[in-house]
């Protein structure tokens, strides 16, 4: 009843094609986005910044970046944390060894960075593929950990192994409330959710979409696989990167490599499987589900007021988390944006059943 | 010489006992198609299991003697690992059968991190001790060829030797038996083998239950060697790298490919590890597998993969 | 020959046999192997342009593997190929598109993941030549070319009927569409040799009546060179103008369909000895 689009017939391909066609779709992007940037800051707790959305904001761009790798060029990666690391710490390197260098010029430098090492790890999907590429994929994961703790120079030979930032400031403003820092990475957010949507809608999106689906007969009409999966890996790996920088610096302030373990790698997986392969959406149902998810669990038993010890409180949160996951993969294995996009069909029939 | 010789043998030890964690892997693909990612933590809850049921069953019984413990202890564990691959049969891949292949394998960390926290849940989370009586002291080998001999750990070779009739025994169950002809049917078709008749969910139930006992034996060696503790399922990520070394599908590949990686490793931490940083075992096998798999793509047995259009 | 032309009025068209043209497309001595597994043996023929050449014989005389040599799908231990005046020995699958070879697939290999809308798009890739950076602004350049492709992808969905199908998901549709998603894609690659891959297998009578007349239309329009593997022999004795016959991977014919037709290897080869 509400969401019907009768009247709302399109007569240009320009109008067709755009993102938001139905203008009930607009009018919910927009009022979303003036919530995120306006109402949010003003009332939200402190609590909610730290733990819950710049945690989500930054999980959600790497997420992104994932899913164009593994959902719409059906490319498995298990080692997104690598990435997210070399975005880190190659940040921290142009940041610290630059005299005045602007923030943003590091973070998308970090993001750079993880592009190279992305497309070099992307040369073995040429050949590899399916599980054989996913386990080989590991070894970017366990060789860029390992490099980061020996390989003194990247953590400018500090003594502790970790490393930190401090005082960030982008055109004279200071990124040090929780509240600057929400706003700082939902505007990397946006922008990169904008360039991921508009490149999956264009040809590139589709080329990466036909060799997900199949690679012989993409090559038939003409698409070449090398361009098309190492393209892959470079935006994958260049949002993946900046994420990566993102949370070193705004999240955690200092971090060690350990941040970006395969725990990391399998979260983000987690994300982009549950919130729906191949869907802009998902990368952010996704993120928010698994960012969430693990706070709800430790806090039921104070909720609930039972009493539990934190060695058993951290096992069930483990099994309930597995248990969801294959719960979810059973009842639906396409992902929240599978379910959204059904419930809005519901929606256009309401209050009709069909 | 002598000292290459020691780290070289010791490679193939560790190698052997890699195997036997990657035969459950190989088990699992060749028969159901999954990539089972649990494998590590059936490792850890098999052993789990066998510690403290060895613990449990002269206490609660009233013995002393150190075998029936031990025996009872295994069957225990086994009767556990059992029920663990129906439940997971019924729960899990019943309501995934023909889903792709990352589906399962998601499901499968699901799993993992289920078995975690149950094992620990049920079984205590602190260090556990399995003693089966592996004698644990050194021995000498070829002392007429090399002076002072060759240091041998005899735990290690009676786990090498377990692993090696291990891996016999069930290649010739899947060549020679007509349950592992049905399993391989299921392995390259789920659809169309439920559609001859074979039965799914028993041959599934059976494929974990044997995966299953493959990890009780090697959660008890490892176990034996290293203690029973949450570390434990991190063995499986060094197992990976040896599964697809040798090829999904090949139970022999599991076995030259644990040999590879297992010398490899030891070689090189020895001789090229302390010019570079040291600790590159946890990256060493990857990297191998990685540079052979841009050689073949289907690992050094696996059946090569032709697309047809 | 462009598919975007407006189509000639047809009192203007040559009488069909004065249309065909020079040989286009040559096939020597291919030879392609499996392991011990012989696909091809030494086949040889031609194709002139604007003809319409079918490719006949028993399932598994090699006919799909003759086509993904054509279109370096698979490699030929022997033999050469020549489009136009180039010669190669082993074709590269992106070098055969830019030269105007397409094809469908007998397995129909459609993008299920995406609509059919967008599996037509990908056969306009080749044109599509913006670069990734104004891919990700969009606005401007690339916004434009979507808009010019899709109006030429239109105008396929427009000659083959499948409007109201546009944006479903290619997996939902039934068999007989799909093919026509298949074809459409193909035609998006304004290709001047289209290779058919069994196009009417699985179809009923007005399925394949409209199919035929969608093949036969793009050769008489825009006058494609059509290649055809195809089973229905009632079709292949109408339609063609030239008819190759394989057996076991051996050429055991080739020449107008009627003089096909009173071969009589071919016919011991559909038919069967006499006993």
């Amino acid at each position: 009843m509400l969401y019907r689009e009768n009247g709302q017939f399109k007569t240009t391909y320009r109008a067709d094609q755009q993102v938001f066609p139905i203008a009930q779709d607009r009018i919910a992007i927009g009022l979303l986005l003036a919530f995120a940037i306006v109402v949010v800051p003003l009332v939200a707790p402190e609590y909610l910044f730290r733990a819950i959305l710049i945690p989500f904001l930054i999980l959600a761009l790497a997420a992104l970046g994932l899913n164009i790798l593994v959902g719409y060029c059906g490319q498995i990666s298990l080692g997104t944390g690598a990435f997210m690391a070399v975005g880190a710490y190659a940040a921290y390197n142009f940041q610290v060894r630059i005299e005045g260098m602007p923030l943003i010029a590091s973070l998308l430098l970090g993001g750079v960075c993880a592009t190279a090492v992305g497309v070099l790890f992307g040369i073995p999907s040429l050949r590899i593929k399916g599980l054989y590429l996913a386990v080989a994929t590991l070894a970017a994961q366990f060789f860029v950990d390992w490099a980061f703790l020996r390989v003194k120079w990247f953590t400018n030979e500090s003594s502790s192994g970790s490393v930190s930032v401090a005082g960030l400031k982008v055109f004279g403003l200071s990124i040090e409330s929780p509240v600057q820092k929400y706003l700082f990475c939902l505007a990397f957010l946006i922008v990169f959710g904008v360039i991921a949507k508009n490149l999956v809608r264009g040809h590139i999106g589709r080329e990466w979409m036909a060799i997900r689906d199949m690679d012989v007969a993409a090559e038939v009409i003409g698409i070449r696989p090398v361009y098309a999966k190492l393209s892959a890996f470079a935006v994958s790996s260049f949002m993946v990167g900046v994420a990566g920088a993102l949370w070193g610096f705004v999240h955690l302030g200092s971090w060690e490599p350990a941040a970006f373990s395969i725990d990391r790698s399998f979260q983000l997986l987690f994300m982009v499987i549950i919130g729906g392969l191949g869907s802009i959406m998902g990368s952010f149902f996704g993120a928010a589900f698994i960012v969430v998810l693990p706070i709800v669990l430790d806090n039921l038993p104070y909720w609930f007021d039972i009493p539990i010890d934190t060695a058993l409180a951290s096992h069930l949160t483990f099994m309930i988390f597995g248990s969801l996951i294959v719960f979810f993969l059973i009842v639906e294995p396409h992902g929240i944006a599978r379910l959204w996009s059904t419930g809005k069909e519901k929606l256009r029939l309401w209050p009709f059943p069909h | 010489m002598g000292f290459l010789i020691e780290t070289v043998i010791s490679g193939l030890m560790t190698g052997m006992l890699y195997s036997l964690v990657a035969l459950g892997f190989v088990l699992i693909f060749k028969a159901s198609g999954v990539f089972n990612f649990a494998q590590g933590a059936m490792v850890l809850f098999a052993a789990l299991a066998m510690a403290r049921f060895a613990e449990w069953a002269p206490a609660h019984l009233g013995f002393d003697s150190k075998l029936l413990a031990n025996l009872l202890g295994f069957v225990g564990a086994m009767l556990v690992m059992v029920a663990a691959a129906w439940l997971i049969e019924r729960l899990v891949l019943g309501k995934l059968v023909n889903q792709e292949g990352i589906t399962l394998l998601m499901a499968t960390l699901g799993i993992t991190y289920f078995l975690e926290g149950f094992g620990q849940t049920i079984f205590g989370n602190d260090i556990y001790n399995i003693d089966i009586g592996l004698p644990k002291d050194p021995v000498f080998l070829f002392e007429s060829v090399f002076q002072g001999g060759v240091l041998v750990n005899k735990e290690d070779l009676y786990a090498a030797l377990i692993a090696a009739a291990m891996v016999t025994l069930l290649s010739m169950f899947f060549q020679y038996t007509s349950t592992g002809r049905a399993l391989r049917a299921v392995a390259d078709d789920h659809q169309a083998a439920q559609s001859i008749g074979i039965p799914l969910n028993r041959i599934w139930v059976i494929v974990w239950s044997v995966a299953g006992f493959t990890a009780l034996v090697a959660g008890i060696i490892w176990g034996s060697k290293l203690g029973v503790q949450f570390s434990l399922s991190l063995v499986a990520l060094k197992a990976l790298p040896v599964v697809i070394l040798g090829g999904l599908t090949s139970v022999p590949g599991a076995i030259v490919g644990g040999l590879i990686i297992g010398v490899g490793e030891k070689v090189s931490e020895v001789y090229i590890g302390p010019s570079i940083g040291g600790g590159i075992e946890i990256w060493f096998g990857y990297v191998l597998v990685l540079f052979v798999l841009l050689v073949r793509p289907q690992g050094l047995f696996g059946e090569k993969i032709i697309d047809r259009v | 020959m462009n598919v975007l032309a407006e189509p000639l009025a047809t009192a203007e068209l040559a009488p069909k046999a004065s249309r065909i043209g020079e040989v286009i497309l040559e096939v020597k001595n291919i030879s392609l192997a499996f392991g011990g597994v012989k696909a091809l043996t030494d086949i040889s023929f031609d194709v002139r342009e604007h003809e319409v050449r079918a490719i006949i014989g028993p399932n598994g005389a090699g006919k799909s593997s003759l086509l993904n040599c054509i279109n370096g799908v698979y490699t030929p231990q022997q033999g050469s190929i020549t489009f136009r005046d180039r010669t190669f020995n082993h074709m590269n699958s992106r070098q055969v598109a830019e030269m105007g070879v397409a094809r469908t697939f007998q397995s129909l290999a459609l993008f299920k993941g995406m609509s059919v809308l967008d599996n037509i798009m990908t056969g306009r890739n080749l044109r599509m030549k913006t670069n990734l950076f104004q891919q990700a602004i969009r606005w401007g350049a690339a916004e434009r070319e979507e808009i010019e492709q899709r109006e030429a992808v239109e105008r396929i969905i427009d000659f083959l009927e499948i409007q109201p199908y546009r944006k479903t998901p290619v997996g939902r549709l039934p068999y007989g569409l799909q093919k026509r998603v298949d074809l459409g894609r193909a035609l998006a690659m304004e290709p001047s040799v289209l290779l058919l891959d069994e196009p009417m297998a699985g179809m009923n009578v007005e399925e394949k009546q409209d199919m035929c007349r969608f093949v036969l239309d793009v050769n008489d329009e825009f006058g494609t060179t059509i290649v055809l593997i195809e089973h229905d022999m009632g079709v292949v004795m109408d339609i063609s103008d030239r008819v190759v016959v394989l057996d076991y991977g051996k050429k055991i014919g080739d020449g107008t369909p009627e003089q096909v037709r009173t071969n009589p290897d071919v016919i011991s080869a559909y038919l069967g000895t006499g006993h």
